[in-house]
């Protein structure tokens, strides 16, 4: 069997180069980070002719080689660095029929660096729609490569593209535009002082300190020291390569690419009236938001209620079958609650990027950013800040990472900062299990499920905090920088069934394993810090015992004694009880205090937590609400979890920031401290003053 | 002097010069280069942000930055280019 080699997808945004991707390697494909930094990085395996392998990488999308943020970077990282493990025996160029133009300017910019490239042109079910003919063996010959002809969507022309990857060796390597033609003078400077390197590569290497400063030049070392251009004179060489460019593929389009304008049916501009229409754009956007809302709420309630009884159950049958002792504690009171807070989530989380990977594959989101813009800037943010701020409804810290494509400093900043005030999934089981508990079930104008309002509400406080905490910095944060914004308008595609579901996948897949592990390490901490505690804990049959000597109580109620007692002197009690003083003036008992804090840690641990605490010690095994609903406050007798110390958790829950690792992002995405540390301590306080607040007045 | 800016809905013009300080390569990259011609198809309320297509690309920019680009307005009834 020959050796594996590398292959390196890259393209423009919008070119379906995810698609092609997940055509050529199906489900054999693994996703994780760059080391050291979040962008998400894409590898598969795909099977060639003969048992031949190849290694595939799915770039991020870039529309040319000069990097303007972190994710661009990536690519010509790799392309310039002959020693990365990654780094490609050849390249694949994807690129969409209607933007040839365009995408080819990246193709001639790879091609250049030497690496043999091969030129793949998506989506050629369009062409006869489009009214577009193409030269295909002509084009061929003045770009001196090998094109593939591909439909994603009818999986056509793979069988040829696997063949020309198999055979990359036959590419030519020519270069379509001479280096030197940029400025003659200037890189003959160049070639004299670094003789023995290739032109193109140093001159990218030189430009990238323009647009961004991170590029590691090991390989190419003292170029960097090459400054004998200002920088405005190297942007102005930089936009003389783009031209000359521009100048090679309309030359080379203008004998082979023919649009018939006249006969081509655009679905586009009508679509475009509606959905970016000055009113009804609006109103559409808005039933959007609805129509996910309404999922996430409402259809994805019944899997969960099925999720939530199925483990109860588990449990239970947990404790009958297995050998009474501690390890089958551990299963049926640690473990299983602690799994059933993990899966429970997954619906939600399934529907939430099953509508966000729709609304980015239909290329409707670019709408929403177009609508947005101006409103967003008014409160400091971008158009593109609704993206992180919808995405955010799923989990901050992808939000967080979508921020990258905002150009201006300070707009990605304030997006970054207020993303985590969006009703993020893992508040959701808290908000659904205390509203249950504290609102009624009632229906406002017999339609409207009082619930739901609240739940809604919920979403909109959210919302309106991350709005209101961006208007307040655009005021505070004193930070000049640059504004440009510019989006490309991709066409609407009808999505592809497959790409969403490998999304939904991935990204659930991510969660679970990801999120549940914290979640599943906390259930089993407490479950041994609440089923084991210093001096009194280990005497306390002994002592119920002596208490109730005068007045015999059942075995049953003893029993229930000796639990709450043994709870209550457990490790876990005595933490509980030492910061209770702090929460009590929420409403809150200790058990809560103890959630409270583990919450800190991932806030969906949150429900996990209570069943945990309450299914220690309480043989009916029951559902977590059940349990939850049964806690009475010691002092008055009355549930615990009434109208007043609810609206103080769901009001801390709200504005909290209790996710180490939405801090560990921002981190890494502000590269300081100062950001997230800020976060931490104003939204906590925040949280704290509203739950307080709310808990003196409700009382 | 004309700029995209100035573009009423369904006019088009040709490009005719930026500044290299001003205007950022990304929109260069993305067919915004002099000589070519922008159309604009829509704006969002209060003309910003201006939605235009050039060089067979669509895509959406600030007022601000259109306002930095220099153009030919290309009158619809004669399609000679008049100076504004």
């Amino acid at each position: 069997m020959a050796k594996q080699f590398n292959v390196a997808l890259i393209g423009n945004p919008n070119t379906g180069k995810t698609s092609v991707f997940n055509r050529l390697t199906g489900l054999n494909q693994q996703v994780g980070n760059y080391p050291g930094i979040t962008v998400e990085k894409k590898q598969g395996i795909c099977r060639l002719e003969r048992g031949v392998k190849a290694h595939v990488l799915d770039l991020p999308g870039t529309y040319s080689l000069n990097a303007s943020s972190l994710d661009e970077n990536v690519v010509i990282e790799l392309l310039l660095n002959k020693n990365d493990k990654d780094f490609p025996d050849v390249a694949v160029v994807v690129s969409d029929i209607e933007n040839l133009k365009r995408n080819l300017l990246l193709f001639t910019q790879i091609k250049d660096l030497g690496i043999p490239t091969i030129l793949v042109i998506n989506m050629a079910d369009r062409m006869k729609r489009k009214a577009i003919t193409l030269d295909i063996k002509a084009l061929e010959k003045s770009l001196e490569t090998k094109i593939a002809l591909i439909s994603s969507r009818e999986n056509e022309g793979f069988e040829e593209l696997k063949d020309l990857i198999a055979n990359y060796k036959n590419l030519s390597v020519t270069p379509c535009l001479n280096a030197s033609s940029i400025a003659p003078e200037y890189f003959d400077r160049l070639r004299k002082t670094f003789p023995n390197q290739d032109l193109y590569k140093l001159w990218l290497v030189i430009t990238q300190d323009v647009n961004f400063g991170k590029l590691d030049r090991n390989e190419l070392k003292g170029v960097a020291s090459f400054k004998t251009e200002s920088i405005s004179n190297l942007k102005r060489l930089q936009q003389k390569e783009t031209i000359k460019r521009y100048q090679f593929i309309n030359q080379v389009l203008k004998q082979t690419l023919i649009v018939d304008k006249a006969s081509a049916k655009d679905f586009r501009s009508v679509l475009d009236r509606v959905l970016m229409h000055k009113f009804w754009g609006y109103v559409i956007f808005l039933g959007v938001l609805l129509l996910i809302f309404q999922a996430i709420f409402d259809w994805s309630s019944y899997p969960m209620d099925f999720i939530d009884s199925t483990f109860a159950s588990l449990g239970e049958w947990a404790k009958n079958t297995l050998p009474a002792g501690d390890f089958t504690n551990l299963i049926a009171e640690g473990i299983i609650p602690g799994l059933g807070g993990i899966i429970i989530f997954i619906p939600q989380i399934a529907f939430l990027f099953f509508f966000i990977s729709i609304l980015e594959e239909s290329g409707y989101m670019s709408r929403v950013v177009f609508l947005m813009d101006r409103v967003m800037r008014r409160f400091g943010l971008s158009g593109k800040s609704v993206v992180p701020l919808i995405a955010g409804t799923a989990c901050a810290i992808p939000a967080i990472m979508a921020t990258r494509n905002i150009e201006n400093w300070k707009e990605r900043l304030i997006t970054i900062l207020v993303t985590p005030f969006t009703t993020c999934s893992a508040r959701l089981p808290v908000y659904l299990i205390i509203i249950a508990l504290v609102i009624p079930e009632q229906r406002v104008l017999g339609i409207f499920s009082l619930q739901a309002l609240t739940l809604m509400f919920m979403y909109l406080l959210g919302f309106g905090a991350a709005i209101i905490s961006a208007w307040m910095l655009d005021k505070v944060l004193q930070i000049r920088s640059k504004t440009f914004f510019v989006i490309e308008m991709p066409n609407y595609k009808l999505p592809l069934f497959k790409n969403v579901g490998i999304t939904v996948v991935e990204k659930t897949k991510s969660f679970v394993l990801g999120a549940g592990k914290i979640i599943l390490a906390i259930s089993i901490i407490l479950w041994v810090l609440a089923s084991y505690g210093p001096g009194d804990f280990n005497n306390a049959q002994a002592i119920i015992q002596q208490q109730n000597l005068e007045t015999p109580i059942s075995q049953n109620e003893l029993e229930t004694e000796i639990a709450a007692f043994k709870l209550e002197h457990s490790y876990i009690g005595h933490a509980g009880k030492f910061i209770e003083p702090a929460v009590k003036p929420l409403g809150y008992d200790w058990k809560i205090g103890i959630a409270l804090i583990s919450s800190f840690a991932a806030r969906e641990v949150f429900v996990g937590t209570l069943a945990t605490i309450y299914s220690v010690g309480n043989d009916d095994v029951e559902t977590i609400k059940n349990r939850m609903a049964a806690e009475t406050n010691v002092k008055t007798g009355k549930p615990l979890f009434n109208f007043a110390s609810g609206v103080s958790l769901l009001l801390f829950y709200a504005f909290a920031m209790q996710c180490m690792s939405t801090l560990a992002v921002v981190k890494r995405e502000t590269n300081s401290w100062k950001w997230p540390m800020w976060q931490l301590i104003i939204m906590t306080a925040i949280a704290y003053i509203t739950a307080l607040g709310a808990y003196q007045w409700f009382k | 002097m004309a700029t995209i800016a100035s573009l009423k809905q369904g006019q088009r013009g040709i490009i005719k010069e930026f500044s290299v300080d001003t205007v950022p390569l990304k929109l260069l990259e993305m067919g915004c280069l002099p000589g070519n011609e922008v159309a604009l198809v829509q704006t969002a309320p209060f003309q910003d942000p201006m939605y235009l297509t050039v060089n067979g690309s669509h895509l959406a920019v600030r007022k601000e930055t259109a306002a930095q680009i220099q153009i030919e307005i290309i009158t619809e009834q004669t399609g000679s280019l008049e100076r504004n």
